[in-house]
């Protein structure tokens, strides 16, 4: 409204009032549903493990997978080489398992079918999209997946990963931890303890999905964390597109959230990995907020395989992510595109790793970093080249987009190249928006608050084209509500 | 027993005889220096900017070091010339760590001031107090160990308003019998409007002996001065190289670095900028063309603590045979640094299957009204390019050749000395085609 009175005043808004407008947008998703939810005790023991364990009533191998993840886990510390002010967290005041209580066996809560429609993720499969099916998360279960029988007559798995270790206790456990052992670092050991509810996908050899196949992950209870585990398998020839998406609602603590999603892609398959992270970020002051220290890795295994992520990165306090891909199979494509968004006091590090161990294996890092208010934000990458990868092609591309003198934006790329076939090229800028472009706008009868928005959506636009169609509204949007707030 | 250890050791055993041969504007920073090591260890290979190359294993030999101050019964002057043909420069030599001024080059000098840091120490006490071990961060062990045993070294000192009359040529000369460690210190001083050039040249002579050469050099740019520091390394196989440079920038002032690795053994630069006033302008240009098994690793930091302020990085590699080469550059601009256009770039060539590139160039960057770029590529010549020359009759080799040239030509052609240019030139083709000996000019060998 402020704006449009200026404007009839004759005189337009500043860009800086324009920006200062934006960053002060609310968060839409902040509600919290009443709903009756089993939690257990804060803390972090063998015992805690056990329990997690024996409520999902899981097999003894799995157990023993979390014990021992455990027992390391205890033998680690924290890491503190993130461009974050990750503060040391207390994982004993942390509740490790909460689960909205079922009413009747094989009903679902009709607060929780409402809260998911508030979501615009409806539960009912004939409101549903048509195009997708629907994994939904609260806390530490699986609420509703929908079109599992639809999918099954293809031979496609879609289903909660505690169903899945249980209806197919083979897969699972000739896939769990092999991407992403839980050695892997402090917080995939962490998750691979306590891991909850997550996804479960097989593509049988030469299937293509025919819907994109969707994880909603919603946290709701105070004081947990999420821990859920995504397993996403990519049989020869097999092509899947999997969209995540995330909310969680406004508190004044911090919740914690340690994914772990592992890809394994098979010979001539595709992964196609898409995320709109949209955890509540925190108030204008930095309170509150979801720790996000998620662990993402892809294994290309097969020859001529490819694996692709997308992310918008617009939520979280504090993020801690590099979605990756290890190129083992012979001209198998690892792709990255990244837009991160951080406005106030958020802190986002991000970025990608590929290692490209198969020959003539080629990737492709587009990351583009917006930081508005006090906000830093970082890329983090490797680009690693092993000697008798030879014929290796990579291409990076990280800009980042200042929108205020006391946001941060910083690159760190790391490039080891291990034989003279390979080609590897990095290229990074950092500037605020042009005041030329936004000149040429005005010009041309736009506004500078319009013009504004449309330099940013130009900006991620090679992202955006990246995403699928469901997404490519919601991301957008997500966008233009963050920057273009004080429209209208 | 740490690498570290047996030098602060020795330092202990020797320290009456060590504080006895140098200056007391030495002496003084070794307290300083003593208390940083204490604790302090080597980084390995592997660590947060030391992806390859490991310090510990450089510094493990059980090197000597010349705390008795034994003269060489050699005049270096005859021993060495410079062969760069028709370079007009005031020369002095350092041999191994022992300057020698020469009275000649001295009465070329104008009001430029070279002398030791001994003959600085009584004659310009204040301004060794207000520089010497100011810029140098002890916080990285082979800074602390080069200030804990530094006995000597060279000041330059230009007053303001002067300008130099001609470059001034450091020729270091590394030498030993016995495996040995260098440890020298530079310090130069451009007051206010002085301007001056600088190009150092490391020269190992005779081979099979192991040399480390441990230097530090601080470089303060007063207002409105212009420094062109060069250093141009041809030593051999068995030399290894440390060396640490500390810029400070003042307002208006303009600096060029520039490292040259023709022929090495093991080679790590760490190069560190503080520009600290504003409109200063700052090239940092590196160029290294490695084969064999040597190893060259660059560390740049440009820290843009004032607005409106330049800085330009472009280091290339040229990597043959098993060669390693490593970079990790970091921009830095600080908050409320408007206006500051930052650039860092580093291309490599590799040019055998067995070559090794790693490099990490970053940025950090905390206001937005700047524009601040970084570009890396790893790859090989241009086939189309090669192709091109074939086809118009120049043989494989030569059209290599050739190529390797003319990428590192923009490197070369950023130097600002006209016959240093046109010899990195020639030099450089030399490497190319092999034919560079590893002690070119050199008169005790003759090669």
């Amino acid at each position: 409204m402020k704006n449009q009175e200026d404007n009839k005043k004759g005189h337009q808004p500043k860009q800086d009032d324009i920006l200062h407008d934006a960053v002060n947008e609310e968060y839409k998703y902040g509600f919290v549903t009443d709903i009756d939810t089993n939690v257990i005790p804060k803390g972090l023991n063998e015992d805690v493990v056990r329990q997690i364990s024996a409520l999902k009533d899981e097999p003894e191998w799995l157990l023993e997978f979390r014990l021992k993840a455990f027992r390391h886990w205890q033998t680690l510390r924290q890491p503190t080489w993130g461009h974050l002010h990750l503060p040391e967290i207390d994982y004993q005041d942390i509740s490790y398992y909460a689960a909205p209580r079922k009413k009747k066996e094989g009903e679902i809560d009709p607060e929780l079918v409402e809260t998911f429609d508030k979501l615009g993720i409806p539960l009912n499969e004939r409101k549903a999209l048509s195009g997708m099916a629907v994994d939904a998360i609260m806390d530490s279960v699986s609420v509703r997946t929908t079109y599992s029988e639809r999918l099954a007559e293809l031979g496609v798995i879609f289903c909660p990963i505690s169903e899945a270790v249980r209806d197919y206790p083979d897969l699972v456990r000739k896939y769990l931890g092999k991407v992403v052992p839980y050695t892997d670092n402090f917080f995939a050991a962490l998750n691979s303890a306590v891991f909850s509810d997550g996804s479960f996908v097989y593509i049988p050899k030469g299937v293509r999905c025919p819907m994109e196949l969707s994880s909603y992950f919603r946290i709701n209870a105070a004081q947990t964390g999420q821990f859920e585990r995504t397993l996403i398998v990519a049989d020869d020839d097999a092509y899947v597109s999997y969209l995540e998406g995330c909310t969680a609602p406004m508190r004044d603590e911090n919740q914690l959230h340690a994914a772990i999603v592992e890809i394994i892609v098979e010979d001539r398959a595709e992964v196609k990995y898409s995320t709109v992270q949209n955890w509540y970020p925190g108030d204008k002051d930095g309170r509150g907020g979801i720790y996000n220290l998620v662990t993402k890795r892809g294994l290309c295994r097969g020859d001529h395989s490819k694996i692709s992520w997308t992310q918008v990165e617009t939520g979280s306090a504090i993020t801690w992510k590099y979605p990756s891909c290890i190129l083992k199979g012979d001209y198998s494509v690892g792709e990255f595109y990244s837009v991160a968004l951080t406005r106030n006091r958020q802190e986002a590090d991000t970025g990608t790793k590929m290692i490209h161990l198969g020959k003539n294996s080629r990737s492709t890092i587009v990351s583009k970093g917006i930081s508005a208010g006090h906000s830093q934000n970082s890329y983090r990458g490797l680009v690693r080249v092993a000697p008798k990868a030879t014929g290796c092609r990579n291409y990076t591309q990280c800009d980042s987009l200042l929108l205020s003198d006391t946001s941060g934006a910083h690159t760190f790329p790391v490039i080891e190249v291990g034989n003279d076939s390979s080609i590897v090229e990095h290229e990074a800028t950092t500037s605020k928006i042009n005041e030329d472009q936004i000149f040429y706008c005005n010009q041309r009868g736009i506004k500078t608050e319009d013009a504004v928005g449309l330099i940013v959506n130009g900006y991620a636009d090679e992202v955006m084209t990246k995403l699928p169609m469901e997404f490519a509204v919601e991301a957008r949007r997500l966008l233009s509500v963050s920057l273009e707030g004080s429209i209208g | 027993m740490s690498a570290l250890k047996q030098y602060i050791d020795l330092y202990n055993e020797h320290r009456e005889l060590v504080e006895r041969h140098a200056p007391e504007a030495l002496n003084a920073l070794r307290p300083a220096a003593l208390a940083a090591l204490e604790g302090a260890r080597l980084p390995r290979k592997g660590e947060e900017d030391y992806e390859a190359i490991d310090m510990e294993a450089i510094f493990a030999p059980d090197y000597g070091v010349n705390v008795t101050r034994l003269d060489y019964a050699i005049d270096p002057a005859e021993s060495f010339r410079c062969d760069v043909p028709s370079l007009s420069t005031c020369l002095f030599h350092t041999y191994n760590d022992v300057p020698h001024i020469s009275a000649v080059s001295r009465r070329n000098l104008g009001e430029v001031v070279v002398e030791t840091l001994a003959e600085a120490a009584t004659n310009r006490p204040d301004l060794l107090k207000q520089h010497l071990g100011r810029l140098a961060r002890l916080d990285d062990p082979t800074v602390a160990l080069n200030t804990l045993l530094a006995q000597d070294g060279l000041l330059v000192y230009v007053p303001d308003g002067v300008t130099a009359p001609k470059p001034i040529q450091l020729l270091n000369i590394l030498s030993a019998a016995h495996p040995m460690m260098v440890v020298r210190r530079l310090l130069v001083v451009a007051g206010e409007n002085a301007h001056v050039r600088i190009l150092g040249c490391d020269h190992t002579q005779g081979s099979g002996t192991a040399v480390l050469n441990l230097q530090v050099v601080e470089v303060v740019a007063g207002k409105h001065s212009s420094v062109d520091f060069y250093e141009l390394e041809e030593s051999g196989n068995d030399t290894s190289r440390v060396s640490s440079i500390y810029v400070e920038q003042h307002e208006g002032s303009s600096v060029l670095v520039d490292g040259i690795t023709l022929m090495n053994g093991i080679t790590r630069n760490n190069y560190c900028v503080e520009v600290v006033g504003e409109h200063a302008s700052t090239e940092l240009l590196g160029m290294t063309i490695a084969s064999g098994k040597q190893h060259v690793d660059t560390r740049s930091f440009v820290s843009h603590n004032a607005p409106r302020c330049t800085s330009n990085q472009m280091f290339k590699y040229v990597l043959a045979e098993e060669a390693v080469g490593a970079f990790a550059g970091k921009v830095l601009i600080k908050e409320g640094c408007e206006r500051v256009e930052a650039y860092q770039g580093n291309r490599n060539l590799c040019a055998s299957p067995e070559a090794r590139m790693y490099t990490k160039p970053q940025l950090e960057i905390y206001t937005d009204d700047v524009k601040a770029s970084h570009g890396t590529t790893i790859g090989q010549l241009d086939e189309d390019a090669l192709f091109y020359m074939r086809t118009r009759g120049v043989n494989v080799d030569d059209a290599r050749r050739l190529l390797m040239q003319a990428f590192m030509s923009d490197v070369i052609d950023g130097v600002r000395l006209d016959v240093l240019r046109d010899r990195l030139h020639y030099l450089v083709g030399k490497r190319f085609d092999g034919t560079l000996a590893a002690c070119t000019g050199c008169a005790i060998c003759g090669k």
